[in-house]
């Protein structure tokens, strides 16, 4: 059995990450480092309104005055923020034809990644904020959804196009002085998603961003802004992916999303940034501080996300539920392999009256991965009937990953109900002998295996994105067990 | 069709399996009979290729092919069944799903194209008729809440499918009312070819009231210790084990 063991983690190395390619594209960059004059000029480059520029300066200041936070189960190496360049875009040849015209290099990096910026191209069911680096490259089907009244754009263009939008939402679920991550963010920020969907609309397409780190030394800072007016509904998908490297890469991000009354956004996340080389060199370190609030009477709030990417991950989607009736989602599948490390989850904040809210975590561990969830379950004072179910499953795959849980609920009325379940289990050898003997080999049952143990996550996933997600959880798992 | 010769295997430094020869021809059905503990099940997965133990001495040729050198899954592509005496269950992983994938690396190395999903489903359709296992079944996941009866059948339904050419049955019957033994001997009956050969593991004399074997082998102590027609079994299920036990523990120790 130990030599078995031992075979386990040594075949832990073979799963070969497929969107390491770089793009060899001219790119328009700024020096390394972080100051005022850095914060200047990103902000000049984007040729942003001054109260874009004081937000970003007051930001860094608060910034400044925090400290990186060390709660997390996270073994975090020390990042040279001054080592870091803030501002890369992919430089597009001269435009001749039409406004729309896309650099063909660009194109075909995304073909590569298998998202084609051709509106003909496209499934017609999917419209897409395609982000490289610091900028948006190109917004499929924008024109379409504004018939409709919907905005859907890069924020860079939505901070030119509709400042008042912007103004009057960027920062109201997640501010500045959230945490040291955002206010990172918040000053430098490059490009990201804006989705308005008027009152009474429900968005005819998936909205989607996806995000490439492609420049070297460079991090990446996006925000993203969702407002969903009154009975609205949208669906919104992302995914993100970077090139192989020795070095570390940081994605900062910020996601806010707005329901109002009976509006009912999903947000779905297929994330697969590099999670680094079998020995834990290189990768993105992913810390993100996505939150959504349920404004509005009975509007509804669903993360789903697919976390089989970053070296380091520390992550917490979260909803807090403040209109009565509004309910809040989050399923999410965490597979961690090699060196990865992983630390995330949800806070579901009941505020309003007959409030719900949903967890069902995955957490799966292989190689020397360390793998947490941590959630937060809090029922105010005045949000009477609220109720809560949290799950949270981890599968371990050999014996030399860790697997953690930091649930914490605290309940201040007396008429909620909060239940929580969780499971450990580890894939059975006997498992993958009864899958061998009818034939399916080990990697398929694998797959297999975790596949069905994560199903009801993925079941949660538009279609589209659902198989994608299934091919991915069975390649970063490729060779965990022997 | 399998020739075993002398084999012996070791689990944790304990000799299980003393030296066994053993050789099944297409057509056949043999029964293998035996106390608890006398080796059958690792039989069983020594010729199914289960990584456990040290196999110490001995070889095994299956189709003229060196058994031990082949991995588990080809073992299977190239036609050996094993039905297990404890199925295992796969939580969230339909039977659809799952037989859907094995069925197609089966076709995969006859070089055949993957069963359309349409197809499948018809083969299945007939599969569960011939086999006599409720249609539920076969939504659910893989013996996942299945009762002992029901994880049974369910082997037999994936052997229908798969169209083994060696077919080893672990301690089938066990467990089953005469009812559900009735459907899966049954079952086996009407895979049975002249081109086909099954190995039946059994405790018990019963099963083989329904499915009719061409010889019957005594294991006790890791060795084949009798060899007969069906009429052994009988004699056996008259007898009980301890007039086999005396016989052997004589010649050993007497």
């Amino acid at each position: 059995m130990e030599k078995e063991q031992d075979k386990i983690i040594n075949e832990v190395t073979s799963g070969e990450y497929k969107y390491g390619f770089y793009t060899d594209i001219d790119i328009d960059t700024i020096p390394k480092g972080l100051n005022e004059d850095v914060i200047k000029l990103i902000s000049a480059k984007k040729q942003e309104p001054k109260w874009m520029l004081e937000f970003r300066l007051k930001a860094y200041k608060t910034w400044q005055s925090k400290k990186m936070p060390e709660w997390a189960h996270l073994t975090i190496p020390e990042i040279n923020y001054q080592d870091i360049v803030y501002y890369a875009a992919p430089k597009q040849k001269a435009r001749l034809n039409s406004l729309d015209e896309i650099d063909p290099e660009l194109l075909d990096t995304f073909n590569k990644l298998g998202i084609p910026l051709e509106e003909q191209k496209r499934l017609t069911g999917v419209a897409v904020d395609a982000v490289m680096d610091s900028v948006s490259v190109k917004t499929t089907f924008k024109e379409t959804l504004a018939e409709q009244g919907i905005i859907f754009c890069s924020f860079s263009e939505a901070v030119r196009e509709h400042p008042d939008l912007v103004k009057k939402y960027m920062g109201t679920v997640v501010p500045y002085t959230d945490n040291y991550f955002a206010a990172l963010n918040s000053a430098v920020f490059s490009d990201g998603s804006f989705c308005y969907i008027p009152k009474g609309v429900r968005c005819p397409m998936e909205l989607s961003t996806y995000f490439r780190i492609n420049a070297a030394h460079t991090g990446q800072f996006e925000r993203t802004l969702i407002m969903a007016e009154d009975d609205s509904y949208v669906s919104y998908l992302e995914g993100c992916t970077a090139p192989r490297r020795d070095e570390n890469q940081l994605h900062a991000a910020i996601v806010e999303i707005i329901a109002e009354k009976n509006a009912e956004v999903k947000y779905s996340t297929v994330q697969n940034w590099y999670p680094g080389d079998k020995k834990g060199k290189g990768g993105v370190y992913n810390f993100v501080t996505k939150r959504g609030i349920c404004r509005g009477e009975n509007s509804k709030i669903s993360w789903t996300q697919v976390e089989t990417g970053s070296a380091i991950t520390w992550k917490y989607p979260s909803c807090i539920l403040r209109g009565d009736n509004s309910s809040g989602e989050f399923y999410s599948v965490a597979v961690t392999n090699n060196h990865q490390q992983a630390d995330t989850g949800t806070k579901m904040i009941h505020t309003g009256k007959n409030t719900k809210s949903i967890i069902v975590s995955k957490g799966i561990s292989a190689g020397e991965s360390q793998n947490s969830y941590r959630g937060l379950v809090k029922v105010l004072k005045n949000a009477s009937n609220a109720r809560n179910f949290s799950q949270c499953d981890s599968l371990l795959l050999g014996d030399k990953c860790g697997a953690h849980t930091f649930p914490s609920v605290e309940v201040d009325n007396q008429t909620g109900i909060v239940e929580h379940e969780a499971t450990t289990s580890k894939i059975g050898e006997d498992q993958i002998f009864y899958c061998n003997q009818r034939g399916i080999s080990t990697e398929n049952a694998v797959g297999l295996i975790v596949n069905g143990y994560a199903k009801e996550v993925l079941n949660k996933l538009p279609m589209e994105f659902a198989v994608e997600a299934q091919k991915l959880l069975q390649i970063s798992l490729e060779g965990s067990v022997g | 069709m399998l020739q075993i010769e002398n084999l012996k295997v070791e689990i944790e430094g304990k000799e299980i399996l003393k030296g066994i020869s053993l050789s099944v021809k297409k057509g056949e059905i043999h029964a293998i009979m035996g106390p608890n503990g006398s080796g059958k099940s690792t039989l069983a997965m020594v010729l199914a290729g289960k990584d456990f133990g040290n196999i110490t001495e001995g070889r095994i040729t299956y189709m003229g092919r060196n058994l031990l050198e082949m991995a588990a899954e080809d073992r299977s592509k190239e036609g050996i069944f094993l039905g297990f005496q404890y199925p295992i269950e796969i939580p969230g992983v339909s039977m659809v799903n799952f037989m859907k994938t094995a069925l197609n690396e089966h076709r995969k190395y006859r070089g055949e194209e993957p069963l359309s999903s349409s197809d499948f489903l018809k083969l299945m359709r007939e599969k569960k008729e011939l086999v006599k296992i409720e249609s539920g079944l076969t939504n659910r996941s893989v013996n996942e809440g299945f009762s002992g009866g029901e994880k049974k059948r369910n082997e037999i339904f994936q052997m229908a499918m798969l169209e083994p050419k060696l077919a080893i049955l672990d301690e089938t019957d066990s467990g089953l009312d005469i009812d559900a033994l009735k459907v899966v001997a049954n079952g086996v009956n009407e895979l049975k070819t002249s081109e086909n050969a099954t190995i039946v593991i059994t405790h018990y004399q019963r099963l083989l009231d329904y499915i009719i074997p061409d010889v019957v082998h005594v294991l006790y102590d890791g060795k084949i210790v009798k060899t007969g027609g069906k009429e052994l079994a009988i004699e056996l299920e008259k007898k009980g084990y301890d007039w086999i036990k005396k016989d052997v523990d004589v010649v050993n120790y007497g």
